[in-house]
């Protein structure tokens, strides 16, 4: 086999196998569509977060504006307490309001973000006060069926 | 009588015990003598391109073709199961997921150690047969810097290259399948894929386990080969011994590193 | 002790020693319970040919790997060219292998490259000659083994004798002071076993170099060599030149050059006696 010939056909795979990596980055995944690597830390407090994942969304009307990063629960207020990243180019009023919400009956969990109407932002670090917890289909089952029994009693 | 037989069979297998102790321990030693031979290996970089046509482009038809099945097959069945929830949209990112993380870098390292890695144990060893390593020894050429190295380092480099190569034709075989055949939009085939599939911790990540399972196949495929009894027969059984091998040293590594990697993602 | 290395270790072995290999007292064993070489003692005058026989699996080939520094003896020493091969480290191991030549039994070519290229691997790897002069270099030894014109052929596309003058060729690349030929004449027909065997003379003598040839071949060595060591069960029982081998009435010797089945070197290998094995005086 003579030299150039196995320089052609290397050069070739290589750049058949960078254009590959390069098409899965790009093309499969999220490389150019995500920079929510590079963004500022906030926190929130929810008493149930229901099925909420690492790396779930965190949207704003439906965009996606960042991901979520820790879960933890506090040992004190026994409330989970969730650390997303937030694109930097999207800045939030001080009093959003973040909810768990499901898209669709068995959609994927995210986080929602709902803006005020505070002219002050969250800065990196920051909390979010309001929220709101994710709806546990049990419970509500469960209520409505407790709340149907008393109706009945009542009667 | 059964005690004897008991006592025997204990001893078999001490003695088993103590060879592939003894082995692993040689083998660990050799993987340092092929990394402190690299650099002077490495400095004739011809040889390693050499080793990389024979490990990476002569792999390529097989990998491109058992990708493009793989990805096509992959859409066939997974629509089947997604389109009983109505899900079917979602086919993209099963595809990209399952190629990416899983079958990708796993398929890829078995096809490679049965194509590459048997070749180049088949090579090696032959070499040692009929004294070719002994002759160079003899020239002052160390066979370590100028036979295993090259070879080591071609698997090394071409194995993440022809992964990538073979997810992205089974992307492309499903793609075939799922949009063009059965007839899932195009737009939510590679959105759905796009806004699942992260760089980071699935293209990254797949990258370092084919290049785990790079490293792993190369090794093997060099230690045996090198390591060959001199016959005919002590050749074959190495060459056996580096499929078998490696292809259960990939599915271990595979779960190990699959442990490591997603247990932040909600796999576990 | 070796001295200190100098910037060219090449210099360090001489080549106007008048002794180019000296064995005394060597033992060596591929294990600890067997000792294949008991007490080797052998002087290789410079400039000579020098043939050391005996049968198939009685230490030959170890001897050249302990000469070579592939193998380390076990008590005993191995001087080449003045210098003791077992205490060099491993620079001076690999300066020693540039100046020793060695045919492997059969060639060992390297069977992925050329005959031309399988020649210029030595002077590739050692020294940074101009491509020009690489060429000019192999073609004379391919020329000095009559075989310019196989130079684009495989090593697969040779034949037995012509593998063997190859690896003659390459042997004889960088110039050395010894070459050591393990069995040349293994395996040949009688026609390529005459030119392998004037071959190794008429280098030897033209390029003013010492060989030490291994082999069984009792009838082609004495037609070439200055001197035979006789070897067996790890010792020398033998020696002379060839006209003294020739009228010698040692019980070995005689064996070995006649060719006969039984003698010193007996036909059956050490067994219980004939009866127990057939169980005869079972019977009744």
């Amino acid at each position: 086999m003579n030299r150039s010939t196995i320089d052609l056909w290397v050069g070739i795979f290589v750049a058949l196998g960078l254009g590959a990596i390069l098409f899965l980055s790009l093309k499969v995944g999220n490389l150019l569509t995500t920079t929510t690597r590079e963004g500022y830390h906030v926190e929130a407090a929810f008493s149930n977060i229901g099925g909420l994942k690492l790396r779930a969304p965190a949207k704003a009307a439906g965009v996606v504006v960042g991901r979520v990063e820790k879960i933890r629960l506090d040992p004190q207020t026994y409330e989970a307490i969730v650390t997303f990243v937030i694109d930097p180019q999207y800045k939030f009023s001080k009093d959003t309001i973040a909810s768990i919400n499901t898209s669709g009956l068995l959609g994927e969990v995210y986080v929602g973000l709902d803006a005020g109407g505070d002219s002050e932002m969250i800065a990196d670090g920051g909390r979010i006060a309001k929220t709101q917890s994710a709806v546990v289909l049990e419970k509500l089952i469960s209520q409505f069926l407790f709340d149907k029994a008393q109706q009945e009693g009542g009667k | 009588m059964p005690a004897s037989v008991l006592a025997d069979g204990l001893r078999r297998i001490g003695a088993g015990t103590r060879r592939s102790i003894a082995r692993l321990g040689f083998a660990a030693r050799f993987f340092v003598a092929v990394l402190t031979h690299s650099p002077a290996g490495l400095r004739r970089i011809r040889l390693t391109l050499r080793e990389i046509y024979f490990a990476g482009v002569l792999s390529l038809v097989i990998i491109l073709v058992s990708g493009l099945f793989v990805g096509m097959v992959l859409a066939l069945q997974g629509y089947d199961v997604l389109q009983r929830y109505g899900a079917s949209e979602s086919l993209g990112i099963l595809v990209a997921l399952s190629l990416v993380r899983e079958l990708g870098p796993v398929v890829a390292g078995l096809l490679f150690a049965s194509r590459a890695g048997s070749a180049i144990t088949a090579e090696i060893g032959l070499m040692k047969a009929t004294e070719q390593l002994s002759a160079m020894e003899m020239m002052a050429v160390d066979p370590l810097a100028r036979v295993v190295a090259p070879r080591f380092w071609g698997g090394v480099i071409s194995m993440p290259l022809l992964a990538a190569l073979f997810s992205t034709l089974g992307i492309f075989g499903a793609y075939l399948v799922g949009v063009r055949l059965i007839g899932i939009d195009a737009g939510s085939f590679w959105g759905n894929m796009q806004s699942v599939v992260d760089f980071r911790a699935d293209i990254v990540n797949g990258i370092i386990k084919s290049a785990v399972f790079g490293l792993i196949v190369s090794l093997i495929a060099v230690f045996e080969g090198y390591d060959a009894a001199p016959t005919a027969e002590g050749v074959s059984s190495a060459t056996t011994r580096t499929v078998v091998g490696s292809s259960l040293a990939i599915l271990a590594a595979d779960f190990v590193l699959t442990v490591f990697m997603f247990r932040g993602v909600g796999v576990l | 002790m070796s001295p200190p290395s100098t910037t060219r270790p090449v210099a360090n072995f001489d080549r106007r020693q008048p002794v180019a290999v000296e064995l005394s007292g060597v033992t060596f064993g591929y294990d600890r319970t067997r000792q294949l070489l008991k007490g080797m003692s052998m002087t290789i005058p410079r400039g000579k040919v020098v043939a050391i026989m005996g049968g198939s699996g009685c230490g030959k080939t170890t001897i050249l790997r302990l000469i070579g520094g592939q193998l380390r003896p076990q008590t005993g020493r191995v001087v080449v060219a003045g210098r003791s091969v077992p205490d060099l480290d491993r620079e001076g191991l690999y300066a020693l292998r540039r100046q020793v030549g060695m045919l492997f039994q059969f060639g060992a070519l390297f069977t992925d490259l050329t005959v031309y290229e399988n020649i210029a691997f030595p002077l590739r790897e050692h020294t940074d000659f101009s491509e020009e002069m690489i060429r000019d270099l192999v073609m004379m030894k391919l020329n000095g083994v009559g075989l310019r014109g196989a130079a684009a052929l495989k090593p697969s596309e040779l034949s037995g004798g012509m593998a063997r003058r190859v690896a003659l060729a390459r042997a004889i690349a960088l110039d050395p002071l010894l070459v050591m030929y393990d069995e040349p004449f293994a395996g040949l027909d009688p026609i390529s076993l005459g030119i392998v065997g004037q071959l190794i003379r008429k280098l030897n003598d033209a390029l003013g170099i010492t060989s030490v040839v291994v082999t069984h071949d009792v009838y082609e060595s004495l037609k070439i060599v200055d001197y035979l060591y006789f070897v067996s069960d790890g010792r020398i029982v033998a020696q002379g030149t060839p006209d003294e081998v020739r009228s010698s009435g040692d019980a070995f010797v005689r064996q070995f050059i006649d060719g006969e089945s039984d003698g010193p070197v007996p036909f059956h290998v050490a067994a219980p006696p004939l009866a127990t094995a057939f169980a005869i005086g079972h019977a009744g």
